[in-house]
């Protein structure tokens, strides 16, 4: 890296500017994460964080049984079949419907889960609701003004406040907890819309061709809420062009860059630098750069996502989440890179001298 | 002989015909001894060069760079014996650019594996015997003079104390009290190193310290016309 790091500190206009389009881009990039973060987790917190290792969606018979919250249906027999079935975990009915909160200083929209308190999130005051109660989360209760003992309207049928609860949201609607049964009286339910399968040693693949179910992962079972896939593949696409565009860009300026040094390089060369240690020396400093760009633009995303997220955007940020753009930009800049820099092996060190250049 | 060229015949593709551009050249230099290569344009002086530094393989005949054949060597060995054996003085645009004068030394050091801080200081004190002291062996290339150029160029030549020294056109970009003192260092370094030198030029007025003169005319080396 002698030569590198002696090119950078020489150049350094020009690798300023080419690190700055690296840290606007993983900028970007770790907004997107964010943003990607924070909309899948309004979108499908009450799912992602059920106590349950499967789902399972069921359809009537004749009818294909498809991954979708809006269309699974669980017929009594269905539910006892899985809930008889030998080596089977816990099996917990739970349905989920679209529908308006009133009470407090207003009305709102909010996703209403019926399901067993064995489900709900974790509860920060109160008591898991009784028929005719409603667990509330605590943002709901905070934004309301909703405190333990209220009286609120869900479609219709007036529920008391049972229970404050941490926050989870359903198709970025806030999530209210009420029994089976009240949430078939509040929405006109009939059948829950899903088992949440702990499957211990049960054979779910027999159960599923019996019973004219599907069974699939939790996390598997986020492509049911509807436009959930739809959302999340268009910011994952938009993610995936940045880290294109930034290998694109990368490979670019290197490829300008080797073209610029090959007299350098023909010197190099002629005076006992193999390949090997010139291309080992220009990948250095393309990772010199990408890595002062990345991690310098995960600096501003996560400084702007503290902002962003402040301000009721849903935005969410992890470690993992901020280290894969900045690894990501790296090893695709360092893939253009090395594209870019093979032409350091085709400069013949012949060129270094007088007659020839 | 720490350089010898022995009946070499370089021949270039040109249209449907071949260009010969040595053509059965011979030439022996000792070590300490330093011999000049004069000849016009197109002559074959470059080429006799980049034979003779390994960068060209002749269509036939021999190069021994210290006893060792250079058609017997790979790509890589060839690679290594110019980084050890051989010292090239280029013209003087040849310096890197984002280097210092001490720097363009380590630079040669570190591709022998070398650590650059460690040999700084015997890369300070190589600069000065050529000339380049006073605070001018922390300037880069365009800070320096053409003739201070060259003389860091010789002193990067002579870093890994090759055994041979191979120099192109070095007066090519001075006038002539420049290139006058830039010979002269060449051939005072060839017997303070022992090196075995060839210098290649087109000037004829700068031979005075040569051991030797030869002349190179269409690919063939004449005998000596003066030294």
């Amino acid at each position: 890296m002698f030569v590198a790091l002696r090119d950078i500190r020489f150049a350094k206009g020009r690798f300023a500017l080419m690190g700055a389009v690296v840290t606007l881009i993983t900028t970007l990039v770790v907004f997107l994460y964010g943003l990607t973060g924070g909309l899948a987790s309004a979108a499908s917190s009450s799912i992602a964080q059920l106590p349950a290792k499967d789902i399972v969606f069921g359809a009537p018979q004749g009818a294909a049984p498809e991954v979708s919250f809006s269309n699974s249906g669980i017929a009594p027999q269905q539910e006892q079949a899985f809930a008889a079935a030998p080596g089977i975990g816990k099996v917990e009915p739970f349905g989920v419907a679209m529908s308006r909160l009133t009470g407090g200083s207003g009305a709102i929209s909010v996703s209403v889960f019926g399901a067993p308190a064995d489900l709900l999130p974790p509860v920060v005051s109160g008591t898991a609701p009784q028929p005719g109660q409603v667990a509330v989360g605590q943002k709901v209760a905070d934004d309301s003004g909703l405190h333990v003992g209220d009286k609120v309207s869900v479609g219709g049928r007036t529920l008391t406040v049972s229970a404050i609860t941490a926050d989870r949201s359903y198709a970025h609607a806030p999530s209210v907890w009420t029994t089976p049964d009240t949430w078939s009286l509040a929405t006109g339910a009939k059948q829950p819309g899903a088992l949440a399968v702990d499957p211990g040693s049960a054979d779910l693949a027999a159960l599923d061709k019996a019973q004219n179910t599907e069974t699939v992962s939790r996390d598997a079972a986020l492509a049911g809420i509807d436009g959930y896939s739809a959302e999340q593949g268009s910011l994952q696409m938009i993610q995936g062009f940045l880290f294109a565009v930034s290998a694109l860009v990368v490979g670019a300026f290197f490829t300008v860059w080797t073209v610029q040094r090959k007299a350098d390089i023909a010197v190099l060369k002629a005076v006992g630098a193999s390949s090997g240690y010139l291309i080992r020396d220009a990948l250095a400093q393309a990772v010199a750069m990408l890595a002062a760009g990345a991690l310098s633009g995960a600096l501003i995303g996560l400084a702007g996502g503290a902002v962003l997220g402040g301000s009721g955007m849903p935005f969410t940020l992890g470690a993992a989440t901020v280290a894969v753009p900045v690894v990501v930009m790296v090893l695709l800049g360092l893939g253009g890179a090395a594209l870019a820099v093979r032409r350091i092996t085709s400069v013949d060190p012949l060129t270094a001298l007088g007659a020839n250049r | 002989m720490s350089l010898v060229l022995s009946d070499i015949v370089l021949t270039y593709p040109d249209g449907d015909r071949r260009l010969t551009a040595l053509d059965g050249v011979t030439l022996e230099v000792a070590p300490g001894e330093f011999t000049a290569v004069v000849g016009p344009s197109g002559s074959g002086k470059s080429s006799l060069l980049a034979v003779a530094a390994t960068l060209l393989t002749p269509d036939s005949g021999r190069v021994l760079i210290g006893g060792q054949d250079a058609a017997t060597l790979n790509d890589k060995q060839r690679t290594a014996l110019r980084r050890d054996g051989i010292g090239i003085v280029f013209q003087q645009s040849n310096l890197l650019a984002s280097l210092t004068a001490v720097e363009q030394l380590q630079a040669v050091a570190h591709l022998r594996g070398e650590k650059p801080r460690a040999v700084a200081a015997r890369a300070e004190s190589l600069l000065a015997s050529v000339g380049i002291g006073d605070g001018k062996q922390h300037r880069r290339p365009h800070q320096l003079s053409g003739g201070e150029r060259q003389r860091v160029n010789i002193a990067r030549a002579l870093f890994a104390e090759p055994s041979v020294l191979l120099v192109d056109e070095p007066t090519s970009a001075l006038d002539h009290e420049r290139g006058e003192q830039i010979v002269g260092l060449l051939a005072r370094i060839t017997r303070e190193h022992g090196t075995a030198t060839v210098m290649v030029t087109h000037d004829k007025a700068q031979l005075a310290t040569a051991d030797r003169v030869l002349e190179m005319v269409d690919g063939r080396l004449g005998e000596a016309v003066a030294a």
